[in-house]
């Protein structure tokens, strides 16, 4: 922890260092979008027949929404239209088919893992953490699989879960996010290609953190990856998930999933640190970030906890949420944004609340500098039968500069007249008052700056894991950097 | 490159300069002139006072020479330790050794009290090219500077300032000038707010500072202070001009008489053109 202000320092001085290109030869197929492109997905990843049915539903729904013009355009955000056919669909790193081990990788794709700090050698891992990593389309590896089935744990790339797990993902894919759910998640459901899968048998604690790293490398490609996280009956799991991506000029689209079900008395933590390419200082490139996350709190007494720390991508559409069925389940929301230069952020929750004495609480704060457009956008849904619920609300913003913008649409419907509900709003600049005091102390405006945006973030922050709490502060230094002249 | 001569001269012609000298100061702020021409020196090891009625310019010299950049200097200069002062930004004049105790502690929420100051205490540690102190060394110090400014040992996990009490808060100043050990210390206004028992341990912290190589600037409004950290010398600032110095009996005087003859006394001896 000494070295916190030095590191930070370090990596003020840094532009978006983990935008380098890995050579790799790619398999990858012809741009564009049609059933026979789904039908080729399918068939490379030797897929079930209803996982093929279920995506040419999808499929076939998308065309409809595309023709309606469904892409929604409600989010406070802008960008001009995306072209569809010019997408490649799926693109690979050519290996061996079935890795017996990492030792078979391409070492390639070893070393992009190593140089974003994300060792896949089981050896060099520290205890605690399990990784599947994701390059460009495909999951190329997963860590310490055999220690977590010897507790009946599966942890595995979506695809091999298709195939070795086909029970289960058909009895859960779609349960929470249908494959009608919104234009993006359609597409998803049609085109995603892997991803993570985790079950967590009944009354196992994951003794793991379980993380995905996701990494887009191919150009003018997209990535839709899809994850389902399972907890049983009194199970817990805590899962991580981080991503980064090249610098390019072009936009790239990533269109995620990610689906979870919480069973009677479980639990499950679920922690992003969002670090797609923010695009250049003049809003060119970066990543559309337009992503669906839902848990559904399916058994009595069970908790779902989204906590994410959002610095990355040119546009971020995203709204992680609850759907509180069990009675006395617990949903929440830890949420930083920020959003530097040219960057959108629309991005929030819904906490819908079905069962009874149903909690949730939201916390978001939103960090605009630079000229970044920073909206929370929260829905709270009591419903007739949610006797007793309640429902605590904080959203705070933070403004750096006076180019930046900051935007506040919370959402409430109550339909039940015993719901508690809280809601609490503020914005603030950093003031110049707050900086020279820190700077009278002896730190540079920079170090002075992120100490303030650390503090504001800290009550998120407390809720990541430690290692991902420290990379976050990290982050928050890079992204700011030059944000103050 | 200096000679080993030359390295010598400079080190003598430090010793007989000023730790702080202030030449012809004038500063304004939006567009009014608060500082007319200001004529300063300090020695290391003296206490200087400086009085005046509300308004004078008392906070805006602290303010000055703490750097903040909001007021604009139009003329004169202040040589630090022999260097220019106002070439500095306040970063750099903080890790100099120029420390400001605030009339004003800002409260910043969610950083820790003791994180901030070794942050702080790290910043000027690096600056003069010495190892950063960690967590565990650090402790020890804080711990036993919190026990001069009978200060509670749970405040050090709490915020910054946050919701501390004003006593709390001016006595956390003092705390912060303890640990990083300044060469010149500005007190600005730290008297006001503070009942007798919180005047009086804020005193013993900075008494127990006094050292032959550290100067200090006490602004105060009142006299009452000054029984307790006894100046060396005295300044009555009135209308952006020391209008008087001298020794710590003319603190006594002014409490006695008030500011106003003083007052009185500035105009008339003001040229007609101010």
């Amino acid at each position: 922890m000494s070295t916190n202000v030095n590191t930070i320092r370090d990596l003020a001085e840094r532009d978006y260092k983990w935008g380098f290109i890995t050579e790799v030869e790619e398999e990858r197929i012809p741009k564009g979008l049609n059933e026979d492109i789904i039908r080729l997905i399918s068939a490379k990843k030797h897929e079930p027949a209803f996982m093929l049915e279920w995506r040419l539903k999808a499929y076939r729904h998308w065309i409809r929404l595309e023709k309606a013009d469904a892409e929604p355009k409600w989010a406070n955000v802008k960008y001009g239209p995306i072209d569809y056919q010019d997408i490649v669909y799926y693109s690979a790193p050519k290996q061996k088919p079935g890795l017996k081990s990492l030792d078979e990788l391409d070492p390639e794709i070893l070393r992009t893992y190593e140089k974003l700090g994300i060792p896949l050698e089981e050896q060099k891992r520290l205890a605690g953490v399990a990784v599947d990593a994701v390059f460009d389309s495909v999951s190329v590896a997963t860590t310490f699989k055999e220690k977590l089935a010897e507790l009946g744990v599966i942890f595995c790339s979506f695809s091999e879960a298709v195939k070795e797990h086909p029970a289960l993902v058909e009895k859960y894919l779609g349960s929470v996010v249908p494959y009608t759910d919104n234009f993006f998640a359609t597409l998803n459901a049609a085109v995603f290609s892997d991803g993570s899968f985790v079950y967590v048998p009944k009354g196992v604690r994951c003794p793991l953190e379980l993380s995905t790293y996701f990494r887009i490398n191919a150009a003018e490609t997209g990535q839709f990856e899809r994850t389902l996280i399972v907890a049983d009956e009194g199970a817990y799991v805590s899962y991580l998930e981080g991503c980064t991506a090249p610098i390019r000029d072009t936009n790239q689209l990533h269109a995620a999933v990610v689906e979870l079900v919480a069973l009677d008395n479980a639990q499950i933590k679920y922690s992003t640190v969002q670090n797609w390419y923010p695009g250049d200082k003049q809003g060119r490139g970066g990543i559309y970030n337009f992503v669906t996350k839902r848990g559904k709190c399916l058994g009595v007494n069970s908790k779902i906890s989204w906590t994410q720390v959002e610095t990355g991508s040119a546009i971020t559409w995203k709204y992680p949420s609850c759907i509180l069925q069990g009675d006395n389940s617990v949903g929440e929301f830890y949420s930083v944004a920020l959003t530097n230069n040219y960057q959108q952020a629309d991005t929030g929750t819904k906490m819908i609340h079905l069962g009874r004495n149903t909690t949730s609480t939201v916390v978001s704060k939103g960090i605009s500098a630079g000229h970044g457009q920073n909206t929370y956008r929260g829905m709270v849904k009591i419903l007739k039968g949610a006797t007793g619920a309640r429902n605590y609300t904080q959203c705070d913003s933070l403004l750096i500069g006076d180019q930046c913008g900051a935007h506040t649409f919370p959402y409430i419907e109550v339909k039940n007249s015993t719901a508690r509900m809280e809601h609490e709003a503020s914005t603030s600049k950093i003031g110049e008052d707050q900086l020279f005091y820190l700077q009278q102390r002896g730190l540079k405006t920079e170090d002075a700056v992120s100490m303030i945006v650390n503090g504001f973030c800290k009550q998120v922050f407390r809720e990541l894991p430690m290692e991902f709490a420290v990379e976050a502060q990290k982050l928050l230094s890079v992204s700011l950097e030059g944000s103050v002249g | 490159m200096a000679t080993k001569r030359g390295e010598e001269s400079e080190e003598r012609k430090k010793k007989r300069m000023s730790l702080l000298e202030i030449k012809n100061l004038h500063v304004t702020v939006g567009g009014h002139e608060i500082l007319k021409g200001i004529d300063l020196r300090i020695d290391a090891g003296e206490v200087h006072s400086i009085m005046g009625p509300n308004g004078s310019g008392k906070s805006t010299l602290a303010q000055v020479l703490a750097r903040r950049e909001t007021y604009q200097v139009t003329a004169g200069e202040i040589l630090f330790n022999g260097r220019d002062l106002l070439a500095m930004k306040p970063e750099e004049a903080a890790c100099e050794g120029v420390f400001m105790a605030f009339q004003y502690p800002v409260e910043i929420p969610g950083i820790g009290n003791a994180y901030f100051l070794r942050s702080a205490l790290n910043a000027i540690r690096k600056h003069r090219g010495e190892d950063e102190m960690d967590a565990m060394d650090f402790l020890p110090l804080y711990r036993e500077k919190l026990k001069v400014l009978e200060m509670d040992e749970k405040l050090m996990n709490r915020s910054l300032n946050e919701g501390f009490s004003g006593g709390e808060k001016k006595r956390n100043e003092i705390l912060q000038m303890a640990v990083l050990e300044p060469k010149l210390a500005i007190l600005d206004e730290t008297d006001s707010g503070l009942d007798i028992d919180a005047l009086r341990i804020v005193a013993k912290g900075v008494n127990a500072m006094r050292s032959p190589e550290r100067a200090m600037l006490v602004v105060t409004h009142y006299q009452r202070l000054l029984n307790y950290i006894v100046p060396d010398r005295v300044h009555v600032l009135v209308d952006g001009r020391i209008v008087r110095s001298g020794g710590p009996d003319l603190a006594l005087e002014l409490e006695e008489k008030g500011y106003g003859w003083m007052e009185t006394e500035a105009r008339q001896t003001a040229p007609a053109s101010a």
